[in-house]
C-alpha cells in the first residue's frame, strides 16, 4: 500500500506502523465519575468495520508522524491522511 | 545426437549448437531452444513421471501452464527441482534429470500405482490410512513421504545470490504479445515511462508461434522490429524473462527477473534473480489466453499435447512433435494447428472434430467424432475414433494434438477482489468484478482472440489508460477470425480421463467427490488436489469446474472459479529473501565497546539485532558459569564494567517535559529535582507493566529517559502516540539517543575510585550522591553524561560520551581500573547481579504482570492522571491472593530452582488447578553459593519463609524450596548509597 503523508507525499506502507482504531485518539476523562467504565470502553471495545476505517499509522521508519489514515478495510483504498496530532486538536485535545 | 524431429523453419539460432544432458544422455539443441523443444527435436516425449499413479508424461503445453514436464535443473549446490522443461531455456552444458522415481524414467518401479488407480481415488489417504492411530507416525507417513513428492532438493547452500530492486512508471504491460506491444508503442511514443514485463526470453507472445502475417511481415518479424524500435526509446524498459508474479495494492506489482537461469552459472556479480517491487500509475494487462484440453480415457500420453503447444513447437522452434500427428478439437483453431503442421510437411492423420460443421480441407481428413482411448505405453502409437455414427477408427499417430478453446488469462486481474464473469461465445471466464486500481486488461487476457483485436486492444487500453490525444499509432493488418467454439469438456463414458495431469486427478474423482458431497468448488479443490501445486491449475480447472456443474445441474458461472493467488508462477523462496541470509538475515547493531571486547575474547549474543558480550573468558576458564562467577564476585567486591548502550535513550525537552512524563510513568516526576534521577514505571493504558528505567533531570525543560534494551522502539513509539494523539499541545519533543550515547556502567565499592581519574569533577559521596546526574565533562573536556544509578546493586555509575568516543572511553576506564582489577562483565554476570538483588527485567515485565504483582503497586500514584492507573485499579488486577514478585530458594542448596517451574503447596495435589505460582528467573549465586530465583507466587507477600515445591512435570523437576524477598543482597540499599 502507499499511504500518502501530508507532509511527505506518498509513501510504502513498509515505512510504516500500523496500530489500530484512531479512536484511541479519544482518551476519556480520568477525572470523571464513570472513569472506570470510560477507560473499559475505551481500552477495550472497538469496532470492526468491513468498510472505512479512520486507523493510526506511525512513520516509524520516517518523519516519526502519528498519522490518522482512513482505509476501507475491504478494498484498501485510502481515502484521506491527516497529521493525528490535527485531528486531536480538531478533537479538542489539549494538554 | 541427431534432432531427428527438426524441421525448418522458426526462431532459433541454428548456427549455435549447445550440448546438454538428459538423464545421464548427451544430446543437442540450438540457442533459441528450451530444454522441452530440444528434447522433442531429438525424438524424445517421454519427460516425467506424474506425482500419484507413476505414469509417463510428456509435455502438456510449451509455456509456464506446463504440468507434466517438470525437471531436476542443474547439479551439485545449483539443483533446482519441479523446473518446468517447456520454459528452461537451452543453454550450453545444461544438465536435467526427470524426477518423481524410482529406478529409470522407462521403468519406474512405483508405477505399481497405477495398477492399485481403483483404490487410489480422491480421498484416498483421508479414508485409509486412519487405523491404527499408531501406524501413522511410524508407518504411513514414512511410506506416502517416500512416495509423494516432486523433485528433490540439493541440501547444499545456494552459491548464488539474489537481489531485490524497486521500479516506479507511469504504465506498466504485462506480456509482450500482440497488445502488449501495441500498447507499449503507443504509449512509448507518447514518452511515458513504460515497463514491458514479459516471462518468456523471446518478446511476441504468440506472434512467435503463429504463422500469420501483419501486414506484409511475420508476426514474429513485426514482433522482433518493435520491440528493437521499443528498445531504442530511453522512457521504455523491456523486461524479458520477467515474470509479474502478483498485483498488489495501490499499484504495486511483484516481478521476478530470471537474470542468470539462463546461463550455466551466473555472470561475476550477478545476481541469479531479482524480486522487483514496481509503482506503477496505470497497468494494461496483456497476458494471453491458454488453450485447455479436453479429456478422455487415457489422454495423458507423451505426445498428446495441446495444438497451441503443437504450433508453437512447429514455428517457433522447428520442431515436429511426432512426423504423423493427429487433432482432437471443438473450434477452429484445431484446424490452425493442421494447417500449420501440413505446411511443414507434418502428416496429419486426421483432424477430429466434435462439430457436425466442421470446415473441410484438402489437405487432411477431418473426422466429426471424438477420441475415445489412446494406445502407447511410454508414449502415443494410436488414437482410437468414436465417430458421429458410432462406428470406431483407429488412427496411428505419434503426436495428437488438443483444442478445447481458450482460456482468458484472468490470474492477475483476480488478486484483490476481481471475480472473472462467464463469456457465452469463448466457453470461458473473463476479466470481471473490481479489478486491481489502475489496472485494464486488452488482448486475448480481455477476450479479444483475433490478433487484429489484440493489436487494437492494446493500443486502445494504452490510449484511455494515459488519456493520451491524438491519433494511434499505425497498425498493421492482422488476421481478424471469429471465434467458433462447442464447448465440450470431456468425452461421455470416460474414467480414467485426466483433467489435472499434474495431480492426477481424472473425471471419476471429481465425480466421486460430488458423489461425496463436496458441492463447493473451493472444497472440490482441497479434496481431489485439482488445481493444486506448481502449475496451480492453469490447464486443469475448467475441465473440472464444468464436470462439477454438469453434475450439479448447474450453469458454469454459478459454480464459479476457486480464488486466484499469488504468485503467477511457482517463485524461489530465495529470490524473497534476497540477500538477507547467513549473517545478513538481520542487520547486526554493534556496541561501541565490540572491537575491544572482541580482543578481550569475548563470547557474544545476540539481543534483538544487538551483538552483546555475554561473558569474557579468561585462560584457564572450562565452562561459562566459571566465568560468570568470577565476574559477578569481582564487580561485588571491587569494580566491574559493561556496556549498557543497547539500552533505549530518549531525550525529553520542552517546558512541558515534566508534565509529559507524569503522563506516562506511573509514578510521579513533576518534583523531580534538576541533577537527579528516578525510576520510573511505564503502564500500558490497560494497567499492565509495559516497561521500566530511569529518567534523568538533567535540567529544568530536559530529561534523559532509558528503556530496556528490548523495548527502546515501542516505549519511543508509544511516548510519541502520547505526545501526538493525547497531549498535541504539550511543549515537549522527543528524539531517541540510543545510538547517540555510548554508556557503560562502573559498579563496585571501588567504582568511584576508578571514575574519578576520569570524571573531571567531584563524585564524592556528598558532592554526587545514589540517584545524581550531571552533564560532566571527562578526561580534560569530553562533554559526557553521568548518572549515579545501580543495577546490579552495587555503589555504581553510568558513564555516556558521544557514540564516536565510546571504544576510546572503555579503554580509559580500563586502564583506569587497572590498580583494581577493573573486571569487564557480560550480559550473563549482568543478570545475575540484577537477581541478586532483586530488580525485574523482561522475564519479570512479560506483558502479564501490574506494578502490584511486582510489589510496585503503590507507585501508581493517585495522585495524577498517568496511562494506565484507572485500569491498573480495576477489580480483576487487584484480588487479594494476586500474584506478587517472591525469591526462591533452595532448601537443599545443590538443587537446581530453574525458570520456568511452577511452585506447588508444600503438600497436596500437584496440578494445573493448584498452581501457586512459577518462576520468571533463575541462576546461581556466586555470593549465596546456590541457586536463585525470582519468581510470582500468589499472595507472595505474605508467604514469606514458607516451604514449597517447585515442579515440572515435564522435564522430571521436583525441589523443594523456601520462599524469600527477592532482594538476595544488601536488602537495605546500603551498598549503593556508599
Amino acid at each position: 500500500m502507499i499511504i500518502n503523508h501530508p507532509l511527505l507525499g506518498p509513501r510504502d506502507s513498509a515505512e510504516f506502523t500500523y496500530m489500530g482504531d484512531a479512536r484511541l485518539i479519544d482518551r476519556p476523562d480520568a477525572g470523571s465519575d464513570t472513569a472506570a467504565q470510560d477507560f473499559y470502553d475505551y481500552g477495550y471495545l472497538r469496532d470492526n468495520p468491513a468498510g472505512w476505517h479512520e486507523e493510526l499509522w506511525f512513520h516509524e521508519a520516517g518523519d516519526r508522524s502519528w498519522l490518522v489514515v482512513t482505509r476501507n478495510t475491504l478494498t484498501h483504498e485510502i481515502s484521506d491522511v491527516k497529521l493525528a496530532r490535527d485531528v486531536a486538536r480538531s478533537r479538542g485535545r489539549k494538554l | 545426437m541427431t534432432q531427428k524431429n527438426r524441421l525448418a523453419g522458426g526462431q532459433i539460432n541454428r548456427a549455435k549448437t549447445h550440448k546438454f544432458m538428459f538423464d545421464g544422455k548427451h544430446y543437442t539443441g540450438h540457442a533459441g531452444d528450451t530444454l522441452a523443444s530440444a528434447l522433442l527435436a531429438n525424438g524424445v516425449r517421454l519427460m516425467g513421471r506424474s506425482f500419484k499413479y507413476h505414469r509417463p508424461r510428456g509435455p502438456l503445453t510449451a509455456g509456464s501452464e506446463e504440468p507434466n514436464a517438470l525437471v531436476e535443473l542443474r547439479g551439485g549446490a545449483r539443483q533446482e527441482p519441479n523446473t518446468r522443461a517447456t520454459t528452461a531455456e537451452l543453454y550450453d552444458g545444461l544438465l536435467a534429470r526427470s524426477q518423481n522415481r524410482i529406478g529409470s524414467l522407462r521403468f519406474d518401479l512405483l508405477a505399481v500405482n497405477d495398477r492399485l488407480s481403483n483404490f487410489l481415488t480422491a480421498g484416498f489417504y483421508y479414508k485409509t490410512f486412519m487405523w491404527p492411530a499408531a501406524f501413522w507416525e511410524k508407518v504411513y507417513e514414512p511410506i506416502i513421504r517416500h512416495a509423494a513428492g516432486l523433485g528433490s532438493l540439493s541440501l547444499k547452500d545456494d552459491p548464488d545470490t539474489y537481489d531485490k530492486g524497486f521500479l516506479h512508471c507511469d504504465l506498466l504491460i504485462i506480456g509482450a504479445g500482440p497488445a502488449g506491444l501495441a500498447a507499449a508503442l503507443t504509449a512509448g511514443r507518447a514518452g511515458l515511462d513504460v515497463i514491458l514485463a514479459d516471462e518468456d526470453f523471446r518478446m511476441g507472445g504468440r506472434l512467435n508461434s503463429e504463422t500469420h502475417s501483419l501486414g506484409d511481415q511475420s508476426g514474429a518479424d513485426w514482433a522482433a522490429a518493435t520491440v528493437e524500435e521499443l528498445a531504442s526509446l530511453p522512457n521504455v524498459r523491456l523486461m524479458a524473462r520477467t515474470t509479474i508474479i502478483g498485483a498488489f495494492d495501490h499499484g504495486i506489482y511483484g516481478a521476478v527477473e530470471r537474470v542468470s537461469d539462463h546461463m550455466h552459472t551466473p555472470d561475476a556479480g550477478k545476481p541469479r534473480q531479482i524480486l522487483w517491487r514496481i509503482y506503477t500509475k496505470r497497468t494494461i494487462l496483456a497476458a494471453g489466453a491458454i488453450e485447455r484440453p479436453v479429456a478422455f480415457e487415457n489422454n495423458d500420453r507423451p505426445g498428446i499435447m495441446l495444438g497451441s503447444a503443437l504450433r508453437t513447437y512447429a514455428n517457433r522452434y522447428g520442431v515436429a512433435v511426432d512426423r504423423r500427428v493427429a487433432i482432437f478439437t471443438n473450434n477452429d483453431d484445431g484446424h490452425r494447428t493442421a494447417a500449420d503442421l501440413v505446411a511443414k510437411g507434418v502428416k496429419i492423420a486426421a483432424v477430429v472434430d466434435v462439430r457436425e460443421d466442421a470446415p473441410r480441407s484438402l489437405d487432411y481428413e477431418v473426422l466429426h467424432g471424438e477420441i475415445k482411448d489412446t494406445k502407447g505405453r511410454l508414449g502415443l502409437t494410436f488414437a482410437e475414433v468414436r465417430l458421429a455414427d458410432g462406428t470406431m477408427r483407429t488412427l496411428e499417430c505419434g503426436a495428437l494434438g488438443l483444442s478445447g478453446g481458450w482460456n482468458p488469462n484472468v490470474h492477475l486481474t483476480c488478486h484483490q477482489r476481481g471475480r472473472p464473469t462467464w463469456n457465452e461465445t469463448l466457453a470461458a471466464f473473463v476479466p470481471g468484478g473490481m479489478l486491481p486500481a489502475g489496472m485494464t486488461v486488452a488482448g486475448a487476457a480481455n477476450g479479444d482472440m483475433s490478433t487484429a483485436a489484440a493489436l487494437r486492444g492494446g493500443a486502445k487500453a494504452a490510449q484511455n489508460a494515459m488519456d493520451l490525444k491524438g491519433k494511434l499509432p499505425s497498425l498493421p493488418q492482422a488476421e481478424d477470425a471469429p471465434v467458433n467454439l462447442k464447448p465440450f469438456w470431456y468425452v461421455e463414458g470416460c474414467n480414467r480421463a485426466w483433467l489435472d495431469q499434474q495431480n492426477d486427478v481424472t473425471v471419476k474423482d471429481v465425480k466421486l467427490s460430488h458423489q461425496e458431497g463436496y458441492r463447493s468448488v473451493e472444497h472440490l479443490k482441497r479434496y481431489t488436489t485439482l488445481g493444486m501445486a506448481t502449475d496451480q491449475g492453469k490447464t486443469s480447472n475448467m475441465g473440472g469446474l464444468a464436470i462439477m456443474a454438469e453434475l450439479a445441474g448447474k450453469a458454469i458461472p454459478e459454480v464459479g472459479t476457486t480464488i486466484f493467488r499469488p504468485p503467477y508462477t511457482p517463485t524461489a523462496i530465495g529470490v524473497f529473501g534476497g540477500r538477507h541470509r547467513g549473517k545478513d538475515f538481520h542487520p547486526t547493531r554493534l556496541t561501541p565497546s565490540h572491537t575491544w571486547a572482541e580482543e578481550q575474547g569475548a563470547v557474544f549474543v545476540e539481543v534483538g539485532n544487538w551483538l552483546r558480550a555475554q561473558w569474557f573468558p579468561r585462560t584457564g576458564e572450562t565452562t561459562w558459569r566459571e566465568s560468570v562467577d568470577r565476574e559477578v564476585l569481582a564487580t561485588r567486591t571491587s569494580v566491574g564494567v559493561c556496556d549498557v548502550t543497547t539500552l533505549g535513550k530518549i531525550d525529553v525537552q520542552g517546558t512541558d517535559a515534566a508534565a509529559f512524563l507524569n503522563k506516562v510513568y506511573c509514578n510521579g516526576f513533576a518534583k523531580l529535582p534538576v541533577g537527579r534521577v528516578r525510576y520510573g514505571l511505564m503502564l500500558r493504558e490497560d494497567g499492565i507493566v509495559m516497561d521500566d528505567g530511569t529518567a534523568a533531570r538533567l535540567a529544568e525543560d530536559h530529561f534523559v529517559v532509558t528503556t530496556t534494551t528490548a523495548n527502546a522502539l515501542p516505549v519511543y513509539r508509544h511516548m510519541e502516540f502520547v505526545r501526538q494523539c493525547l497531549f498535541p499541545d504539550m511543549d515537549v519533543q522527543l528524539i531517541s539517543t540510543t545510538e547517540a550515547w555510548a554508556q557503560y556502567a562502573v559498579a563496585g565499592p571501588n567504582s568511584r575510585k576508578v571514575l574519578e581519574q576520569i570524571v573531571d569533577r567531584d563524585i564524592s559521596n556528598d558532592a554526587f550522591p545514589f540517584m545524581a546526574c550531571a552533564n560532566v565533562t571527562v578526561c580534560g573536556g569530553l562533554r559526557a553524561r553521568l548518572f549515579r544509578i545501580s543495577f546490579s546493586g552495587e555503589l555504581a555509575f553510568e558513564i555516556a560520551v558521544p557514540m564516536a568516543y565510546g571504544d576510546a572511553l572503555i579503554r580509559r576506564i580500563v586502564e583506569a581500573g587497572a590498580a583494581f582489577d577493573i573486571t569487564p562483565y557480560g550480559t550473563e554476570a549482568l543478570g545475575v547481579m540484577r537477581m541478586e538483588k532483586g530488580h525485574a527485567a523482561g522475564n519479570e515485565l512479560n506483558g502479564t504482570t501490574t506494578a502490584a504483582n511486582l510489589g510496585m503497586g503503590r507507585m501508581v500514584s493517585t495522585a495524577k492522571d498517568s496511562i494506565g492507573a484507572i485500569l491498573s485499579r480495576r477489580e480483576g488486577l487487584n484480588r487479594a491472593d494476586d500474584l506478587r514478585q517472591v525469591g526462591i530458594k533452595p532448601v537443599n542448596p545443590r538443587d537446581p530452582v530453574p525458570a520456568g517451574a511452577h511452585l506447588m503447596n508444600e503438600s497436596g495435589v500437584i496440578d494445573a488447578a493448584h498452581d501457586q505460582g512459577y518462576v520468571t528467573s533463575a541462576c546461581y549465586s556466586p555470593n549465596l553459593g546456590h541457586a536463585i530465583a525470582l519468581g510470582f507466587l500468589k499472595d507472595g507477600a505474605n508467604r514469606m519463609g514458607e516451604r514449597m515445591r517447585l515442579v515440572s512435570p515435564l522435564t522430571g523437576v521436583n525441589v523443594d524450596v523456601e520462599i524469600t524477598s527477592p532482594h538476595f543482597i544488601d536488602p537495605d540499599g546500603e551498598r549503593l548509597r556508599a
